[in-house]
């Protein structure tokens, strides 16, 4: 008798935590405003978004999901997008937008439309939208935590920045900061602004490397890590340990250095894919889900030793790693941030 | 492009010339109806006071850009640096006027006095308006860079309030276009000394021989394009509530598509203002016309660029017709 009892409690609770009836969201449409589609991360972007987008249709758990790419980079372009969404009757909108701040005024009236608005990547500030960040943060300290773990003995550090005045460089630059103060070991003898561009990463590295003491570590942001590989070879130096930013041409030439002579470093990103994750909140949203925080973390993409083999071959060349969320890999991270 | 403006006020020919005038002032008009009636058709809720008022709340900004580049066109002059001038009238926008209003209306003062003596310097140089323009679009980027490193800053409460005004049956972007339009035509087509000022273009030896100031009416013609600046990128701030120093910069090649739309010339001092207004709005609801028809983004530059040519080579074929009568 305890045990029936036991299993009804069990079976309630279970229905209890799935929660009141849910709208049904198969005949509601979601577009997507994209306001620049021009390098690799924005392509994979726009591919994995089409690839989980296009199966919620066909499963009907959404009725439609269109893109739309402005013309130009330009704030009113995008602005008049969001307009003309609105008047088009979608249920959602989810962004990439191209300011945080003055895109606001559109975005709020499609907030009074009834419109849920998820942002990623360039995020918008409007309150009533959501956002999902990537926290680049955490991202530079832990590959700190990397460095404290093969280096125990510490040494010289050379740091490549990103865009100057962007909050990506500057939440980087912070983590670094954040991860030079637990590890006093670490010293950064020299700071150079690569620009998250191989070709100018090297020749900022190549220009100030002459004149630097052995290095042990460089810490990075992206997309500058090779053209840094290249720029020590150049200069007959000895390979530090260069962090990675999952870029196809990085990951290979850490591969082949794996090979060649057992290199080791870490690799870590954020991933286009994040796209998807904005997909799923939306869609999460117009289910009728009122706790979802509208500030979200996703987490980032990390390769290691053991894992950066088995990636590689799935990355186009030219193009940087991606993961595509399913609904509940975002309900999951949903669900962890609602934890913090 | 034999008939100029001011020519056309002489006896002769009088008939054809006022039906190939006719034609050319109702073509502009005949677009934006054609554009109406496929948004109409193709998405019946957005010919509503709720959507012409999203759909065209936009055009404001671009209305009086164009009609800013108007009357720099009228001197045969074109400004290539309105589109950084708009961004950066934002950024004062959204800082100073937002916590100092009259700090922030000097400034707006000190543009329009800069805008002036850049008619002077085109005038008294006799410099290309292209390369001193590319020259300011430059000064005034890295002014709004300087003004506002990052995007940001809020619009005066005021000027949001008056931007998304709800007027009665007639959606308030229709208003202020028409508000727009008439000021400009009345002032430039209606009175003397705009008479003049069109003349600067048309024959400028003329005007100044019949004893006008050609400095004066440059340095007009220019403060008046600086004036219309500062209004636009008061309204693209009222609009979007936030400002961004790269906010304006499509809008010099808008403004000069839009006058050009028209039924303005490149030269010859041909203007029209209410023209310019609707070849502003025509250009936005374009771009509403194509993301209703689900064009792909890789082909939305090309259909705009599509609309003009179209257009202008109506607007030919009218020409040609004309002297062939």
């Amino acid at each position: 008798m305890r045990r029936v009892i036991y299993a009804l409690l069990a079976t309630t609770a279970v229905a209890l935590a799935s929660g009141p009836a849910r709208a049904d969201t198969k005949d509601m449409r979601i577009a997507f405003s994209n306001n620049y589609a021009g390098n690799s991360w924005r392509q994979a972007m726009l591919k994995s978004y089409g690839a989980v987008a296009d199966k919620a249709v066909q499963d009907k758990i959404i009725g439609a999901a269109d893109v739309f790419t402005t013309s130009d980079k330009e704030v009113p372009t995008q602005a008049a997008q969001l307009q003309n969404l609105i008047l088009q009757g979608y249920n959602a909108i989810v962004i990439n937008a191209a300011s945080p701040e003055a895109l606001n005024g559109a975005v709020k009236q499609a907030c009074d439309a009834g419109i849920v608005v998820v942002s990623f990547d360039g995020i918008v500030t409007e309150p009533c939208a959501y956002r999902i960040r990537v926290d680049y943060r955490a991202l530079a300290a832990k590959a700190m935590d990397y460095l404290a773990t093969k280096l125990p003995k510490g040494g010289n550090l050379l740091e490549i920045r990103g865009v100057a005045g962007t909050s990506i460089d500057d939440d980087f630059h912070n983590g670094t900061l954040d991860g030079l103060k637990k590890y006093p070991q670490f010293k950064v003898v020299n700071s150079v602004e690569g620009d998250w561009d191989e070709t100018t990463a090297q020749k900022a590295v190549s220009t100030v490397l002459p004149s630097l003491p052995e290095i042990v570590g460089v810490v990075d942001q992206g997309g500058d890590g090779y053209g840094a590989a290249q720029a020590f070879q150049n200069g007959g130096r000895k390979q530090p340990i260069i962090i990675m930013g999952n870029r196809q041409d990085e990951l290979a030439w850490w591969v082949q250095q794996k090979k060649a002579n057992g290199y080791e470093t870490w690799s870590a990103s954020s991933a286009p894919g994040v796209s998807t994750m904005a997909f799923w909140v939306a869609q999460q949203v117009l289910d009728g889900r009122k706790d979802i925080p509208h500030d979200l973390v996703d987490p980032y993409l990390a390769f290691t030793q053991d894992t950066v083999d088995a990636a590689l071959p799935k990355i186009p060349v030219g193009g940087v790693a991606t993961i595509e969320y399913s609904q509940d890999d975002a309900k999951k991270i949903i669900d962890d941030n609602m934890k913090k | 492009m034999s008939v100029s403006v001011v020519s056309s006020t002489k006896p002769g020919g009088a008939g054809v010339l006022r039906v190939r005038r006719t034609l050319r002032a109702v073509l502009p008009a005949l677009s934006l109806i054609l554009i109406l009636l496929a948004i109409w058709h193709l998405n019946a809720r957005a010919i509503s006071y709720f959507g012409l008022n999203l759909m065209l709340n936009l055009a404001v900004p671009v209305a009086l850009a164009t009609v800013g580049q108007m009357f720099v066109m009228a001197s045969n002059d074109l400004d290539l640096s309105i589109g950084t001038f708009v961004g950066f009238i934002g950024c004062i926008t959204a800082t100073v006027l937002h916590d100092s209003p009259v700090l922030g209306i000097a400034i707006f003062a000190g543009c329009i006095v800069v805008y002036a003596l850049l008619g002077a310097l085109i005038y008294l140089r006799n410099l290309p308006s292209i390369v001193v323009t590319l020259g300011m679009f430059f000064v005034w980027q890295g002014l709004a860079i300087l003004v506002l490193p990052k995007p940001g800053g809020h619009a005066p409460d005021w000027l949001k309030a008056l931007m998304s005004l709800k007027t009665p049956y007639v959606p308030f972007p229709v208003m202020a276009a028409v508000v727009i339009g008439v000021v400009a035509y009345v002032g430039l087509m209606r009175t003397s000394y705009g008479a003049v000022l069109r003349g600067a273009g048309g024959n400028a030896v003329a005007v100044e021989r019949a004893g006008w100031s050609m400095l004066k009416v440059k340095m007009i013609l220019f403060g008046l394009a600086g004036f219309c600046g500062v209004l636009a990128g008061m309204a693209l701030i009222g609009l979007t509530t936030s400002a961004d120093a790269n906010l304006g910069n499509g809008y010099t090649l808008l403004s000069i598509a839009g006058a050009i739309l028209g039924g303005g010339e490149f030269t010859g001092g041909r203007v029209s203002p209410i023209g310019s207004v609707i070849g502003a709005l025509t250009l936005t609801l374009a771009g509403s016309l194509l993301n209703f028809m689900h064009i792909s983004p890789d082909w939305q530059v090309a259909a705009q660029g599509g609309i003009l040519i179209v257009v202008l080579a109506a607007r030919v074929l009218i020409n040609r017709a004309g002297s062939a009568a």
